[in-house]
Formats: C-alpha cells, structure tokens, sequence
C-alpha cells in the first residue's frame, strides 16, 4: 500500500465511469478489514461520487445482481474480498463484459435474461396443481446430475467471461444452457424433448468450445461446461424416454 | 483455437494433397516430376508445417473427445489442462519429422 | 440439423483418429531419404487394404472438413447461412471427387 494519510492505509479504485465512450475515474478509499470490492464501490458512491451507478440487492451472495468485472474478471462483488484480487495496489472495476453497458457499472441484463428464454428454460409441470405433488427419487441418476447444476444465482458472471458469447452474441451462453441442463433432468417438466431441442439449436450446445471459463468464473462453483458435455452426450443417444 | 486454425490450414491444403496424387493418373512419370519439386528445402518446411497441423489438429481434437463425451471428476481443471501436452506431443512428431528429412 | 451435425462430427473424429495416426507414422517412416513415386505406387497399388483405408479417408474428411469449416465461417464472418452453407458443400464435392481421384491414382 502506497499512500498513508491520517494513519490509514489507502486503496486505489479505477471506477469505469460514463458508457461506452467514457473513462476509469480513480478514487482513494481507506483500507480496512475484509472489505469487499462491493463495500468499497458503495464507499465510493456514498462519500466521493453520489452518481455513480451500480446495482446491489442482498449483499451476500444470495441475488447475483452485483456481478463487475475486477481487475479484468467477472466476479460477485459482494463476496470478493478485495485483498484477494487486488493487483499492484490498485482495484479496477467496469461493468461487466459481453452486455451493453448502461451508465457507470451497470449494464442491461435482458440480452442475458433472453438466452434463458431461447434455451428452453421456462417450466412446465407434468402435473396440474391439484395433483399430489411428484415422487421424485433423490438418489436417481438424473435427480443428481440436475441437483450439481441447479444452484445458479443469474448472476451473468458465466455469461460475462465466455469467450464464445464475446465473438458470437447468438450464443445462448453456459448459464442458459446449464439451466437446460437441469430441465432435461427433470421428470416433473413436461417440455423436456422441447427444452433439448432449443438448447440444441442454432447457437445452441454445439457453439461451445469448452473452454472452461464458465466453470473457472461461476461464483458457486457450479460446472456449466460439464451441463453442456451433458446434453452433448445425449446428442448422440436422444433424450431417454423415461428418467 | 489451435484447433480451429489448424482445421482450417488442413482444409485448405487437402485439396493441393489430392490434386498432387492426382498427377499419378498420368503414370508414375507425372507424379515423380511433381514430387522433385518436394526435394527443395522451403518446399520441406512446408511439408514440416503440414505434418504439425495434423499433428496439432488430432491431439486438440482428442482432448475435445475426451472432454466432451467422458465424465472427468474435475471437469474444470481438467479441461484447460490437456492444451500444453498436446502440443508438446505435436512437436514430438514435428522433431520426428525434421530428422527424418534432413 | 445443429444437433445432427455435430453428432456427424464427432463420429467422423473417431473414425479419423486412426487413421490419422497411421497416417503420420507412414509419413515419419516414409519420408526418410526422400519420397519417390515408385515407392509410394509400389506400396498402394493393388493393395486391398490401402485402397480401402484411403477411400474411407476421403470420404470421412469430405464429411468432417466442410462441417468443421461452416461452424468457422458462422462464428467468425458475417457471410449469409445459404452463402456459408453452398461454400461448404462444394468444399465436400470438391474433396470427394479430387480424393477419389487421387485414390484411383495410386491404387
């Protein structure tokens, strides 16, 4: 740490500021214990810069809405501590990468949201809701393989550090596909052969290069890439007709 | 990416490949003649580039293989793990290669 | 179609990783002193098993290599589909019908 003013250690913060066409603006902010990287944009916003722009919910790891690129990775801000990530004594932070950047360090999630759409992610029930609710085995094969994938927050970490969706936004992305994943897996929902199809589709499965970066980013260490082996697996036998 | 340019480098060459042993229709004269112009030695880096392309290219496509249609325990670390030996065992074959013709 | 060629790719990779591995080693042996058309033609010609495994050389590579180069041209250009996708398929012909010509030539 460089700069000591009034016996407290400073940090310094280049905070991506403006859209496309605008600047890093660096900020100093007091070093303190396990201070997080959302705890030091808040600290910006709060005491030198009432308009920056971000976006926050829970704070804990819970919402997935405070995902920034830090030194240069998608990351959950809230639960990145800063002395883990910092370089050379200095935080960078822009908003994240592969979506079209609002103001400051947020940036417009529905081209994110769409991919889910076009991967076949919404649910529908086998069951009407006056039926008992479904046996559904914990221990079965294809319980277990949706189970790994299904804790994902929406966060767009996946989705940010890919590098397929950078070259090609027609790309559905590892966080649709892993939620395709999760359905195909799923007895209780009734579009399974439907949901496969989508998630097959033109820039569907077959784009991913498997990279890893997904798997490598994704703050709750879930493995997009091993969903996506998954239905590439299946492409060659079809979907079982029975789980 | 390795993979993919490779890919592409041998698409581009395969059909030159064919044409070349296309000569031999001609009798062993025609392709004897098209194979002289193989003993220069730019010709030979050439050749020594292709070798490596598919060399390159089928160890990278393996690691896609194995990645994509096995279950691997560690499935991420495990996945950008596999480019270097690949391509280090591409430039065994190139070494091989190189001996062979020099 | 998506799903099917890449089922198709793939399945055509196995087929062409033993190939490709006889292949190179034929080419590291061969290539010692020099190639000669002699030595290569008294290898290949009337021999069942060349012609067998060079034919189904090019007819694999017909199929892997066009699928492979429209994935290439869908990501990284901004060609139109019915553009990429007529390229490719006259990149299959045009391996077909030069590799079995070359096949017949040496067998």
């Amino acid at each position: 740490m460089k700069a000591i003013q009034n016996s407290e250690q400073l940090l310094s913060v280049r905070i991506w500021r403006g859209k496309k066409d605008g600047r890093f603006v660096t900020y100093q902010v007091p070093v303190r214990d396990n201070q997080t990287v959302l705890d030091v944009v808040t600290e910006v916003q709060r005491l030198h810069e009432p308009g920056l722009s971000y976006r926050f919910a829970c704070r804990v790891g819970v919402c997935g809405s405070c995902a920034m690129m830090v030194n240069g990775k998608p990351r959950w801000t809230c639960r990145t501590h800063v002395n883990k990530v910092i370089d050379e004594d200095v935080l960078t932070i822009e908003p994240l990468r592969n979506l079209p950047h609002i103001k400051d360090l947020v940036c417009d999630m529905a081209p994110f949201i769409d991919t889910w759409q076009k991967a076949g992610a919404p649910f529908s029930s086998t069951q009407t809701r006056s039926q008992p609710p479904a046996k559904v085995d914990p221990e079965s094969p294809t319980r277990r393989a949706a189970d790994a994938s299904l804790q994902c927050i929406n966060c767009g970490v996946c989705y940010s550090a890919c590098d397929v969706v950078n070259w090609n936004r027609d790309y559905l992305g590892p966080a649709a596909l892993n939620r395709a994943w999760t359905l195909v897996n799923d007895v209780r929902h009734s579009k399974r052969q439907q949901t496969f199809d989508m998630a097959f589709s033109e820039g569907g499965c077959g784009s991913c290069h498997s990279h890893g970066n997904c798997t490598r980013h994704c703050p709750i260490e879930l493995s997009p890439s091993e969903s996506i082996a998954g239905l590439k697996r299946l492409a060659f036998t079809g979907l079982p007709k029975e789980l | 990416m390795g993979h993919r340019l490779s890919g592409i480098g041998l698409a581009i060459f395969l059909p030159f490949h064919f044409l070349l042993l296309g000569t031999a229709l001609e009798g062993a004269e025609g392709l004897e003649a098209a194979l002289a112009f193989t003993d220069s030695p730019l010709v030979k880096i050439a050749e020594w580039g292709l070798v490596m392309l598919l060399a390159l290219h089928f160890f990278f496509g393996l690691r896609v293989l194995l990645l994509e249609l096995t279950r691997w325990p560690n499935h991420s670390e495990t996945l950008g793990n596999w480019v270097l030996p690949g391509a280090i065992a591409s430039a065994f074959v190139g070494i091989i290669f190189l001996l062979q013709i020099f | 179609m998506e799903r099917r060629l890449f089922v198709v790719q793939r399945l055509t990779a196995m087929i062409l990783a033993p190939l490709v591995i006889i292949h190179l080693g034929l080419i590291l042996v061969a290539v010692r002193d020099g190639l000669t058309a002699a030595e290569i033609l008294a290898r290949t010609q009337g021999s069942v098993f060349w012609a067998i495994f060079y034919g189904l050389f090019v007819l694999v590579v017909a199929i892997h290599a066009p699928i492979g180069v429209r994935k290439v041209l869908k990501e990284w250009t901004e060609l139109e589909d019915s553009t990429i996708n007529s390229f490719c398929w006259m990149l299959a012909l045009l391996l077909l019908v030069l590799g079995f010509r070359a096949v017949a030539a040496v067998v």
